[in-house]
């Protein structure tokens, strides 16, 4: 090898090393939000919801499963969905626990977001408190008080 | 409609980027791609290496390059089959600290080989044996996850471990000097050509012991004592486990002439108080207990003036007893910022330099530049040791993690510290670096204990199934009627 080519790999070892370093850290990096140990709850169909969403199929109503409006059913049209006890919500709570302005859903690409708009009592996506927004799987229950809401297609 | 992802709010990317989504995944692949990274890393040392000190590339590396690689990809398959949900970093870092240490023996075998022979003393290669001792340690880890399918198993024989251990840290100094002593200090079981350092086993054992000990008898710990001067004493009955670690460590220091080893367990039995405990008071005691034992070794023994008066001046003696360290301070010193390249520079100088004073071989030939990153790659390992004891949801798995993450980053300290003249010298190895079977053996048995505990904390739920309230009626906290 010529000196030169010797040089340049010497100076590269040191660069690889340090690469090394950093891929390790990517990988700490991707575990942040995972935060010590406080693991966000797994619904089941989480990632087959995620597959689901991959072959094309989008959700097209959003169906309330538990509380006082049980049975009833928005279809989608792509506009976000208020819910809270205000009479302009797109889904009016009379539910003791909800907020006047609780959640919003809103559709970003193929995915349908939730959002707490600063409730009292809190938004869960399954077992979860939804602080940021997040992505709804088909299926996975949201909770808004006593009511749970779920997308179906 | 359809948006590209980029264009999502960098809030909820992190929702769908790999390896974050909340369904757990082994992360298997993301190990096997860093073992990758490090294999080339392996090679490209290798090639240097004997570029730099044959002008070609020798074929014998093939051989090295060959093992390392079939002995890491069985303990990748392994970890595969035993602890689906490890880590992704634990065995990794170890494999590039490790690799590296084959590397720099195979580089310092020539020299050193050189001065034995112009001594008319005989050699034999390093680099081989650290190889077949890395295969017989990867075997000893793959057995224990094998063996321990859960970690909280091993807190009830908590006892038998510390009897254990303690029998392993006084064996040595019992036995006749003719299979204990090697330079001078009483450490060793040689038989036949195999020689085993007990204390490096013994660390791991005491560890255990304290960590099911303290679990068993945490609550002692924690009821209040007498204030004293604004500090809160623990009960003199809780301070036995304390006082017996340090009564221990002053033994091992006496008999086996050893001040590193006692360090070593007086820091990670304190470690572990503290983090059991969460009282300074631990530390502030532990610290008057260690400078109390250091003045008393330091009237005792002569090797122990000998250490401290390298440390406060080695250049008084350059020639005699500060030799070694002032050759690895200038080991250190001429691989300056960027090092010599692989091959390039003399570490073979510095007495000692393939087991205790490795770094220094680093230092030099790999510079500042190198040895940090090397560093890096430790506390990337104590950091994912931590973090399992933190995400863990047992006391015991947690205390283990985090003495044995503390142990490792202590045992760096020291050494580093002592070959670089921050703190007087020890003779204690570097984890997976230093030439040696039993320190390899015992780092990779604390390997395998950290994959355990990391696999269990990040194995998803469904496998251990635990009774939900159905979603409906999980609670709602009530904070404030809403108006």
């Amino acid at each position: 090898m010529p000196e030169l080519v010797l040089q340049l790999t010497r100076a590269g070892f040191l660069a690889l090393l340090w690469l090394f370093v950093l891929a390790a850290l990517r990988v700490v990096r991707s575990d942040i939000y995972a935060a010590s140990g406080l693991r966000v709850a797994v619904p089941g169909g989480f990632r087959k919801g995620g597959k689901q969403l991959a072959k094309g199929k989008t959700a097209k109503q959003l169906v309330v499963t538990h509380g006082a409006l049980t049975g009833t059913r928005i279809s989608l049209d792509g506009r976000p969905i208020l819910i809270g006890r205000a009479d302009d919500s797109t889904l009016v709570l009379d539910d003791d626990f909800a907020s006047t302005r609780h959640a919003r859903l809103s559709l970003r690409g193929s995915d349908w977001y939730v959002e707490d708009l600063g409730s009292t009592n809190g938004t869960y996506l399954d077992r979860a408190k939804v602080t940021a927004p997040l992505r709804v799987p088909l299926g996975a229950p949201i909770r808004i008080g006593k009511t749970v809401i779920e997308l179906r297609t | 409609m359809a948006l590209p992802p980029g264009v999502l709010g960098s809030a909820t990317t992190h929702m769908t980027a790999p390896g974050s989504t909340p369904a757990t995944p082994t992360r298997r692949g993301t190990e096997l791609t860093l073992l990758g990274f490090v294999l080339g890393l392996v090679v490209l040392a290798f090639v240097l290496i004997s570029e730099n000190q044959s002008q070609s590339i020798k074929p014998e590396i093939l051989l090295y390059i060959a093992g390392y690689a079939v002995l890491f990809g069985v303990a990748h398959l392994a970890v595969r089959k035993f602890a689906p949900y490890a880590d992704p970093l634990i065995l990794p870092c170890a494999a590039m600290l490790n690799g590296l240490s084959i590397a720099m023996l195979y580089r310092l075998d020539p020299p050193l080989a050189e001065i034995a022979f112009s001594g008319g003393n005989g050699y034999s290669n390093a680099a081989p044996k650290q190889l077949i001792w890395t295969g017989l340690s990867l075997l000893a880890m793959i057995a224990v996850l094998w063996l321990i399918k859960d970690h909280r198993t091993l807190s009830r024989y908590g006892y038998t471990f510390g009897l254990a251990g303690l029998v392993l840290l006084v064996l040595p100094g019992v036995l006749p000097c003719s299979i204990s002593c090697v330079a001078g200090a009483k450490l060793w079981i040689i038989i036949g050509p195999v020689s085993i350092q007990p204390g490096e086993f013994a660390k791991v054992l005491i560890i255990l012991f304290v960590a099911a000990f303290l679990v068993s008898k945490r609550d002692l710990f924690t009821i209040a004592g007498r204030k004293f001067v604004g500090l809160e004493l623990p009960r003199p009955r809780d301070m036995g486990p304390l006082l017996i670690a340090w009564a221990v460590a002053i033994l091992v220091l006496m008999i086996e002439k050893e001040l590193g080893a006692s360090l070593m367990f007086f820091g990670t039995v304190l470690a572990m108080l503290y983090l059991a405990t969460e009282r300074s008071s631990w530390v502030w005691i532990g610290i008057v207990l260690f400078m109390g034992g250091a003045t008393v070794a330091d009237r005792l023994f002569t090797h122990v003036q000998t250490r401290v008066a390298n440390w406060v001046d080695p250049f008084a003696d350059a020639q005699g007893d500060g030799y070694q360290m002032v050759q690895s301070l200038f080991s250190l010193g001429s691989g300056g910022i960027a090092g010599a390249g692989l091959g390039g520079g003399h570490p073979e100088l510095v007495p000692v330099i393939n087991s205790d004073f490795i770094v220094a071989a680093f230092g030099e030939e790999l510079g500042f530049i190198g040895l940090a990153a090397m560093i890096m790659v430790y506390m990337l390992l104590a950091m994912r040791g931590l973090r399992s004891g933190l995400a863990v949801r047992d006391t015991f798995g947690k205390l283990l993690a985090g003495g044995l993450s503390f142990l490792l980053m202590w045992q760096i300290f020291v050494v580093i510290g002592g070959i670089s003249k921050l703190i007087p010298q020890t003779g204690l190895t570097a984890p997976f670096l230093s030439a040696g079977g039993s320190s390899l053996l015992a780092s990779y048995i604390m390997v395998a204990l950290l994959l355990r505990i990391s696999d269990a904390a990040r194995r998803p739920q469904a496998s251990r199934p635990k009774p939900q309230a159905p979603i409906a009626e999980a609670s709602t906290v009530l904070v404030e009627r809403p108006t």
